[in-house]
């Protein structure tokens, strides 16, 4: 029961905190304003960080409940359509990269990062039925790897420091 | 803990690796595809999928286009100097309106939030809008 307590307060604690990069994403300027898209994904270092710390059950809850707020507090339906796709399919892909323990957080971070932009265009695709948009993938696909990296290396150091901390 | 540190450098390789392979690969495509196009003719404009117009590109011009379920919302596209733009847009991300101009076969200016895409074709213009079912 205390555990239980300590655990919900803990997930609460890093949703709020996933949710508060969101917003400080949401208000950044675009880093390129030719090619919308382009994102650090910086709500993604609590979802990964989370995702090693406790396992897959907590980053899919800390995840949906971070969806669910954006979509309510600065988004509607037709955004959360696109930020589920990115969520799922960056999560699924993260958890097998993790799972094959050939990479570290920075690989599985650029994995994930390039699955969010994966499953956004995909839907995309789906929604405007054409195929046209599909090179976009390739320049996300570079950015990505950049943000994923930075996404990466912020979640590794932030598992450390907490390592002696149980959760 | 020697093993272990081993461990950590095999998965550093692997990660300087996976992004080489993913930036090269991609730089890759988009040499093929920077390469391969081709300067378009025509204007498509493509609400909810459909194809509600096409225009020359030619022809310098702007039209307001309804989008949105009930007509409720507008884009205006501006065609100017053989490059289409969407130059105004009552969105609430402007994406489309920060997107540069295009002009070349298969490029899109997409409003996501009104499920707008106009896209660069070598087909020849049919003129006027039709009716969008």
């Amino acid at each position: 029961m205390k555990k239980d307590i300590r655990r919900y307060a803990v997930l609460g604690l890093v949703t709020a905190v996933a949710l508060v990069l969101s917003y400080v994403e949401a208000i950044l300027p675009p880093i390129w304003s030719a090619v919308p898209g382009i994102k650090i994904g910086l709500p993604n270092i609590i979802i990964i960080f989370i995702l090693y710390k406790t396992g897959l059950k907590d980053a899919i809850t800390v995840s949906a409940i971070r969806l669910f707020l954006v979509a309510l507090l600065f988004g509607n339906a037709m955004t959360l359509i696109y930020s589920v796709a990115g969520a799922v399919f960056s999560l699924a892909l993260m958890t097998l990269c993790k799972k094959v323990n050939l990479f570290s957080m920075v690989g599985v971070s650029i994995v994930g990062g390039i699955a969010h932009n994966l499953g956004q265009i995909l839907v995309a695709m789906a929604i405007f039925e054409t195929s046209q948009i599909g090179y976009y993938m390739l320049i996300l696909s570079i950015t990505g790897t950049i943000a994923g990296v930075f996404v990466g290396l912020v979640a590794s150091v932030i598992l450390k420091r907490f390592e002696k901390i149980k959760l | 803990m020697k093993n272990n540190n081993s461990q950590k450098n095999q998965k550093l390789r692997n990660d300087i690796i996976l992004a080489v392979v993913i930036v090269l690969i991609a730089t890759a495509g988009l040499l093929l595809f920077v390469f391969n196009r081709e300067q378009g003719t025509t204007v498509s404009v493509k609400v909810n999928g459909t194809q509600i117009a096409s225009y020359p590109l030619a022809e310098n011009r702007e039209v307001p286009i309804k989008t949105g379920d009930n007509d409720e919302h507008i884009n205006v596209l501006v065609i100017k100097d053989g490059k289409a733009s969407i130059s105004e847009a009552d969105c609430p991300d402007k994406i489309c309106v920060e997107t540069r101009a295009v002009s070349y076969a298969g490029e899109t200016v997409v409003c996501l939030p009104h499920k707008l895409v106009i896209e660069i074709t070598n087909q020849n213009a049919d003129g006027g809008i039709d009716v969008a079912v």
